[in-house]
């Protein structure tokens, strides 16, 4: 597995439990399949631009930090829309999602890809 | 009657002590070090155009087939680790001497003084470990490993010296002097039990070692001096590369073999070496709760 396919998955799996947490909100509990999808999807691709940062550069705080904006710039494109009753949740979308972007890019530095020996008879 | 002063005695015997190589190919320059069997000398090799250093058998020292001796040990073992020779030979006044390669650095003991991290000298200790695991792959024992005899070079390479005391374990030695440095030495190797010596008794080395490197060490790490340096031989790593691994897992972060945990050590470690991912995960988890509190006034 290399990375990028690491960080797909990883992205992936937080960004569906990130959306999970929504059921936590009750103003917003009817809506948490949407939810769920969105930050699911929202999570792969963090995960995916996490996971081609860290092949390209190694380092644990740059990696760290890169999650952090990718996540705060997905959250933010969710959050700019808004919900049927027209209200924003910029707080409750952005932060969580920087921080799950930071676990992810924090996870895809510390990945190391595992490599396929091939032998010549 | 006039008393001659320390500094003129001393002056004087290193100027009766210089050497005087045969032919013209080494010029002596300033001594660097004095051992128990003979003293180094900087020398420049006029033929290949460089400097090397030059032990030559200490003055009144007949044992010259332990000089000759530790000549050919270096001459078996070739490691990074392990400083190359280039030449032996007889100086004219019959004493034996050896050329080697001129070693830039500071010794262990004194680089210990410069202020490092532990990982950084742990990963030293490691590459302390594999020039002695090689030259037991040989059959040979360095028997008198310490500070003093490992030099740390200008790019942070690791060279054991002074193999003047090595046994090579296929030739037979009866049991005699102790030859060592009591300091670092296998309880085995004091008792003048040579026999018994095997590559274990560097391993007891490699522990006092561990413990002179790592002033206050972790509990791990402790336990690995500890096993490292027990007394009874069978107790102890079988091998340097096995201490190497151990100490390789410590840094890791990873249950280390010569040390039992609880299971608090056990969080305390995992927690302790994900430190960042611990932070990053609670810090989600308290805005998770605050978003929470926030939502329900």
């Amino acid at each position: 597995m290399n990375k990028i396919v690491y960080g797909l998955l990883l992205g992936a799996v937080l960004g569906a439990f990130d959306g999970m947490t929504a059921w936590f909100t009750p103003a917003v509990r009817d809506q948490i399949m949407g939810i769920v999808i969105g930050s699911t999807f929202k999570g792969l691709i963090a995960g995916a631009c996490s996971g081609y940062f860290a092949k390209k550069v190694n380092s644990l705080p740059l990696g760290i930090v890169f999650g952090l904006a990718i996540g705060m710039f997905l959250a933010y494109l969710v959050a700019a829309m808004p919900n049927p009753s027209g209200q924003h949740y910029y707080f409750e979308i952005m932060l969580p999602g920087s921080i799950v972007g930071a676990i992810v890019g924090f996870a895809t530095q510390r990945f190391q890809p595992t490599t396929q020996t091939v032998s010549h008879s | 009657m006039e008393w001659l002063s320390d500094n003129v005695l001393q002056h004087l015997r290193e100027v009766s002590e210089m050497p005087d190589p045969p032919g013209a190919r080494y010029r002596i320059g300033e001594q660097l070090g004095r051992g128990g069997m003979g003293v180094v000398y900087r020398a420049h090799d006029s033929e290949l155009q460089r400097d090397v250093a030059m032990k030559v058998l200490s003055i009144g020292d007949a044992d010259a087939e332990r000089m000759r001796r530790e000549a050919r040990v270096l001459a078996r073992i070739e490691h990074p680790g392990i400083v190359p020779i280039h030449d032996v030979g007889t100086l004219e006044d019959g004493r034996v001497f050896y050329t080697m390669k001129l070693v830039r650095g500071a010794r262990l003991d004194a680089y210990c003084r410069q202020s490092h991290s532990i990982p950084d000298l742990l990963r030293l200790f490691q590459r302390i470990c594999e020039p002695v695991a090689f030259a037991h792959a040989q059959g040979i024992v360095h028997r008198d490993l310490k500070p003093e005899n490992i030099m740390v070079g200008q790019f942070g390479e690791v060279l054991v010296l002074d193999w003047g005391v090595a046994r090579v374990l296929s030739e037979s030695e009866l049991d005699g002097p102790v030859m060592g440095t009591k300091q670092y030495m296998a309880p085995e190797q004091s008792a003048g039990a040579n026999a018994q010596i095997d590559g274990r008794s560097d391993v007891y080395s490699l522990g006092k070692i561990l413990q002179f490197l790592i002033a206050a060490p972790a509990k791990p790490l402790q336990s690995i001096a500890r096993k490292a340096s027990a007394a009874a031989k069978d107790a102890r790593y079988s091998s340097a590369l096995a201490m190497s691994e151990d100490v390789g897992r410590y840094l890791d972060g990873l249950p280390v073999l010569a040390h039992p945990e609880s299971i608090l050590d056990r969080s305390r470690r995992v927690l302790g070496h994900n430190k960042t991912l611990v932070a990053l995960i609670l810090a989600y988890l308290l805005m998770r709760i605050l978003l929470f509190l926030y939502s329900r006034t």
